[in-house]
């Protein structure tokens, strides 16, 4: 599967600055649909700045300044017109801690249908969502149970199926393993490799095990520059850049 | 001894003394404010019985009782209640949740924090131009709920504000990145969140409204009153009122009364600030992390 496919969100010339520091710097990607992109380099790089360019989750953020393009179905988010709204139901995110709302099982995967007007057969959009974050079996008889009573890898999943419900066409991951135990990580691992099936997902990872497992394709960035970009498994076994080299064989970083 | 050693004794020995000191200026307070009311008690608990709460004032204190009064601050504080925190809530949201920080908002919010120390006299004058005749609301509770409302909102805004800052942004922008709107994720989000807190400021807030007497004998609330007001444009009274007209009478027996209505409010507000605790405790266990 590390064929390159159909484009569906692309980065085009994009840097990015917290007042007047640089944290992204004219950086393109295109990110291929149904297919696992990861985004790897050491902690600052401006990975994690980029991948929240995608959804426009940088809007929140006082004095950012973002040029150039994302572009999602050719059409680009940053565009004086386009609502960010509508940006953000069709690329779900997913963050580094696991953050359920305080509320029951139900109502965390509920909310994001509710609230956008998808009252009908709102069980059914439940139980399909928490199926496609492998919960279901392990929630199905306490989904009116507090949401912070699940393990933190039941609530990662659960925060999958929150960002699943509204049948986005990208996924966002932000570090989403950095606080869990081994084998939660490894629930969510194989949980992508099935979510690819139907959605295109961007992984931001600290982690460069965890890159190699589950890319298609994988991005290194330094220091808001991005070094080298390819298949997973050249970046990793026989990359182009020094730099990339010395990273991923852990030099560095 | 060893330098050392010694001083670490000197050390210990500043340490408690410092504790000392603490602990006897918390007595201090303490006892002050022990011995206040147990004179108020001793002085009014003989007059605290059923006839007390269910009479009007009299020029006789065996027949004299505190029912317009009380009446009249239920009246106050519900309607001020009604007022206030609308107002005060929404200007809070407006102010963390969409006014853009700037020299504006900076502006807005200094003179929030003035206003919430201008004497309360000066709202009372306040409330006796605009509502009272400007309105012409006359001496009705309705005047008095509003002076009272515009004494209170810097309090309940501030309370609300801060209430409103402590919900983590991360709540915010979960909310967010499932394509909410700034008014869903304020709704279904950061209210709830920060409910605890802003009914715990606007509780306090209250509070101190039942105790004020300033502005309503500036915009004319009556001290005799046979009757208990039946809509919000009746004239009124109200309890620190009618303990102040208790207390300027020359007769013993009407400063004993004043204690006995010293109580009646002491436990209206008792009430109160157990309703902040209570609701403090039930917030605190589906917060956010």
């Amino acid at each position: 599967m590390t064929q390159p496919s159909e484009v569906l969100l692309q980065a085009n010339a994009v840097s990015i600055a917290y007042g007047d520091q640089l944290a992204v710097n004219a950086v393109t990607l295109p990110i291929y649909q149904q297919r696992i992109t990861s985004i790897i380099g050491p902690s600052g790089c401006g990975k994690s700045t980029l991948l929240r360019s995608f959804n426009r989750m940088n809007d929140f953020i006082d004095q950012v300044t973002l040029t150039g393009k994302v572009t999602f179905n050719d059409q680009n988010v940053y565009a004086s017109d386009a609502d960010p709204v509508a940006v953000r139901l069709n690329i779900g995110m997913v963050f580094q801690k696991p953050n359920p709302f305080p509320k029951t099982i139900y109502d965390n995967v509920a909310w994001a249908p509710k609230i956008n007007g998808r009252r009908d057969n709102m069980d059914d959009r439940v139980e399909q969502a928490l199926r496609q974050a492998a919960l279901w079996d392990e929630v199905k008889d306490r989904l009116q149970e507090s949401a912070l009573n699940l393990s933190g890898g039941q609530q990662q999943r659960l925060c999958i199926a929150r960002a699943l419900a509204m049948n986005p066409l990208v996924l966002l991951m932000d570090e989403p393993c950095s606080a869990l135990d081994p084998v939660s990580t490894a629930r969510i691992e194989d949980l992508l490799f099935e979510l690819k099936e139907t959605l295109t997902i961007v992984i931001v990872t600290h982690n460069m095990q965890q890159a190699a497992r589950v890319s298609d394709f994988t991005a290194f960035m330094e220091n808001g520059v991005l070094i080298e970009y390819g298949p997973t498994e050249t970046l990793f076994t026989n990359p182009e850049n020094k730099r990339t080299e010395e990273y991923v064989t852990g030099r560095f970083g | 001894m060893t330098p050392q050693a010694q001083l670490l004794k000197k050390r210990h020995r500043i340490s408690a003394a410092f504790k000392l000191f603490c602990l006897s200026v918390t007595c201090l307070a303490v006892s002050i404010l022990g011995i206040l009311i147990l004179e108020v008690t001793l002085l009014g608990l003989p007059w605290l019985n059923a006839d007390f709460l269910t009479s009007f004032p009299s020029r006789f204190p065996e027949k004299a009782g505190i029912l317009a009064g009380l009446a009249g601050t239920l009246w106050l504080v519900t309607l001020t209640a009604a007022i206030a925190i609308p107002i005060g809530v929404l200007a809070a949201v407006y102010l963390e949740e969409y006014a853009k920080p700037g020299r504006v908002a900076t502006l807005i919010t200094i003179n929030i924090a003035n206003l919430a120390g201008v004497p309360s006299i000066v709202y009372g004058i306040l409330g006796l131009a605009i509502f009272v005749r400007f309105l012409g609301l006359e001496r009705s509770v309705l005047a008095g709920a509003m002076t009272m409302s515009l004494l209170i909102l810097p309090v309940i805004i501030i309370a609300s504000r801060e209430a409103i800052k402590a919900v983590p942004s991360s709540l915010r922008q979960v909310a967010f990145a499932l394509g909410a709107t700034r008014w869903q994720v304020t709704r279904d989000h950061v209210l709830p969140q920060a409910m605890p807190g802003i009914l715990t400021g606007v509780i306090l807030a209250l509070s101190r409204a039942i105790g004020e007497t300033a502005p309503l004998i500036m915009i004319g609330a009556l001290t005799y009153i046979a009757f208990v007001p039946e809509g919000p444009m009746d004239e009124f009274t109200a309890l620190p009122i009618q303990i102040y007209n208790w207390t300027s009478r020359p007769q013993e027996a009407f400063h004993e009364l004043a204690s006995a209505g010293i109580i009646v409010l002491l436990l209206v507000l008792l009430i109160m600030n157990a309703t902040a605790v209570w609701i403090r405790y039930r917030g605190s266990k589906n917060k956010f992390k």
